[in-house]
């Protein structure tokens, strides 16, 4: 399930650069489109149509543009935060605080 | 104790408690004054960040904008927070693992050029200063409205303050300020956010009260935005939730000045020098989360006071006698940023769309002192009514500071709305004052200069320019140029059209050159810089029709930036490729981090 499995370097193996930038790549080409879809999307290209959809009290649109793409943003740095701190645990250096 | 006394109070002892951590946390080396010796922790670090970001236009500007725009003020919220994904994502844990001191560093080492340097400096001082003096001014705003002192006593306290803490601990005591910076000025936000989402709609949480019913007025029962949608249907005022309406902003100027808010906001210097403070790349990561949550809590709550007040102002202030206004209409009266001119003679206050009269109110006076009033006691205003049925002038920013008053909360909420101002305008410009100074004494002075300069000098020099430029910014914040306000929201387009494509490449693009970087970012500016200058002094009163593809001044910056990536890629296509040096740090610069 990992999309990662095939960039582990192996024990006692020199540590693996170009993998390793390769996954770094990899983990942004996922979650910059995310970014893309949520901040300019969602909140402005497609407001008006979800704005058909009503949420609560709010049209759905104007919720993503005034809270939900901010949420979206904070989740997003999260993953990339964990994720990249996994990656650099599997290339054999760990992250310290 | 009443408004004042408590004002005196509750900012008195948040600048104690600001200069009691600036000495505490006082430097004598020059990676604690530039970087705060490289040891803050991630989530100190990120509330230092987003005190350091968030300025007195998010705190006081922010949700006044808002209100009055609707769903075209969604703008800021998203350009000011989707900038941090492009910053944790793209830029952060480079440069900390660059591990320079400033971003004119990197620009110089990575291109090995003092020229790109030099441009580095220019556009960080550049960017700096019309950032600082919007601070200033604000410090001056709050002093005037709740200590009744002049505004330009405001400013000279707030210079001092500054002064002090920057001059004494550099970077490790703006950080540590900061943090706690934050925590006041967070509080003073979150508060009246609570207390009126209560009043409003029974539901503690602003952010699900805006999207809840109304529990009290004459639309009781029926969800706050639908009543807001219903009163703007009936003054005749766009849709609040609507998007593109006709008037309003379009579609691709929306998006095109939100990517130029995200891009320039990752591309400011005085955020971003906040991650090399940091111990490592992870927490350089980690810290851009927490910097994002803090700013979050901020960010969310605002479109929610925006919106409540909104339905407040027109629900207590339309067609209600002038002689019966409340007491908050009365105090904001005097400072000149609130103004009734009684169009149709019927002592009602009438409230719509457009501007009640041509300009800021003026008064008209028999001397300095008495003031001529209208029939209802107004003062009467020399100003030109206007065609339209609108008889209120509100000025946005006295949205924040007033919604204690409006809301009836005691004085010392008032006070700590007040000190959470302060705090919001110093926390930025500290932090904008450190990027001008350190831009001088590294970048110019020791790196360009006087290479050869001692550590002791370089660091006396810091706290010469540092000094210097808080009198400059002061002076900016007594006298401000009258585009200030606008010039704001365009160090985001120059940021974004010269500094954040040449850090991206820089990291992304090893065959990116010194020849490309620099054509692009001096195209980038250029084109920024001349669309907005045309369009707001030689045009002034361009429409959609006027600009390129309907994208107005404010978004300009998103075409620059784009120019900018064509230029340095074609540029380095074709000229020789940088150095192997600079290719061997590109390449460790890719590498996890070190253990």
């Amino acid at each position: 399930m990992d999309p990662f499995m095939n960039d582990i370097d192996k024990p006692g193996k020199r540590l693996d650069a170009a993998g390793y930038w390769r996954a770094n790549v990899r983990i942004l080409s996922i979650l910059l489109p995310v970014w893309f879809a949520s901040g300019c999307l969602l909140s402005i290209v497609f407001v008006d149509r979800l704005n058909e959809f009503q949420v609560g009290g709010f049209p759905l649109g104007f919720w993503f543009a005034q809270q939900g793409t901010i949420v979206v943003f904070i989740v997003l740095i999260l993953i990339y935060s964990l994720w990249m701190g996994r990656l650099d645990r599997r290339y054999g250096r760990r992250g310290k605080e | 104790m009443d408004i004042q006394g408590w004002t005196y109070l509750i900012i008195g002892l948040s600048f104690a408690l600001y200069v009691a951590v600036a000495v505490i946390a006082r430097v004598r080396s020059t990676a604690g004054f530039y970087v705060a010796g490289q040891g803050v922790p991630a989530v100190l670090n990120g509330m230092a960040t987003s005190a350091d970001w968030m300025s007195a236009a998010s705190f006081i500007s922010m949700a006044g904008l808002i209100s009055f725009m609707g769903y075209d003020g969604s703008v800021y919220l998203i350009g000011w927070t989707g900038g941090y994904v492009l910053l944790a994502l793209l830029l952060a844990p480079y440069l900390r693992k660059f591990g320079r001191f400033t971003v004119p560093d990197f620009m110089g080492d990575r291109y090995y050029s003092n020229i790109a340097r030099v441009v580095g400096v220019i556009c960080a001082i550049f960017v700096s200063f019309t950032y600082v003096g919007g601070q200033m001014r604000g410090v001056g705003i709050v002093f005037s409205r709740f200590l009744e002192v002049d505004i330009n006593t405001g400013v000279v306290i707030g210079m001092a303050i500054v002064l002090v803490y920057t001059i004494l601990g550099g970077m490790k005591s703006i950080t540590y300020t900061q943090t706690a910076q934050y925590l006041v000025l967070i509080v003073a936000y979150l508060i009246p956010a609570i207390a009126i989402s209560v009043q409003l709609t029974g539901n503690p949480i602003p952010q699900l009260g805006f999207g809840s019913r109304l529990e009290t007025g004459e639309n009781a029962g029926v969800f706050l935005l639908e009543a807001i949608d219903q009163i703007h249907r009936d003054l005749g005022f766009p849709e609040y939730t609507g998007a593109f309406a006709e008037g309003g902003k379009s579609r691709v100027d929306i998006l095109a000045i939100a990517l130029a808010l995200m891009a320039g906001t990752a591309g400011l210097p005085h955020v971003i020098i906040r991650f090399y403070t940091v111990r490592s790349v992870h927490a350089a990561r980690w810290s851009a989360f927490w910097a994002l949550l803090f700013i979050g809590i901020l960010y969310t709550t605002a479109p929610a006071v925006a919106a409540f007040a909104r339905v407040n102002l027109v629900q207590t202030l339309h067609e209600r006698a002038y002689d019966e206004r409340p007491q908050w209409f009365k105090t904001w009266e005097q400072t000149g940023l609130i103004a009734w001119l009684d169009k149709n003679n019927d002592g009602l206050i009438q409230y719509g769309p457009g501007a009640a009269f041509v300009g800021n109110p003026t008064r008209l006076s028999d001397d300095e002192v008495t003031m001529r009033l209208g029939a209802w006691g107004e003062p009467l205003l020399a100003n030109e009514a206007t065609e339209n049925d609108n008889e209120l002038f509100v000025d946005r920013d006295i949205m924040v500071l007033a919604n204690p008053e409006i809301a009836n909360l005691p004085a010392w909420v008032v006070a700590l709305v007040a000190a959470g101002g302060l705090a919001a305008a110093l926390s930025t410009a500290a932090g904008l004052l450190l990027v001008i100074s350190s831009s001088l004494s590294h970048d110019l002075g020791k790196k360009i200069f006087y290479p050869a300069m001692s550590e002791r000098s370089e660091l006396r020099w810091a706290r010469v320019a540092a000094g210097v430029a808080v009198i400059i910014a002061g002076y900016l914040g007594i006298n401000p140029p009258g585009f200030v306000a606008q010039v704001v929201a365009f160090a985001f387009g120059l940021a974004a059209s010269s500094f954040f494509p040449a850090i991206v490449l820089g990291i992304f693009s090893k065959r990116t050159t010194r020849e490309g970087a620099i054509a692009g970012m001096v195209a980038g500016f250029l084109f920024t810089g001349g669309y907005i200058f045309y369009f707001k002094t030689i045009v002034p009163a361009s429409t959609a029709e006027d600009w390129w593809f309907g994208i107005s001044p404010e978004g300009i910056g998103t075409l620059g930036m784009a120019l900018n990536f064509a230029v340095a890629i074609v540029v380095s296509r074709f000229t020789a490729p940088p150095p192997p040096k600079i290719q061997e740090e590109i390449r460790r610069l890719r590498l996890p981090d070190e253990v």
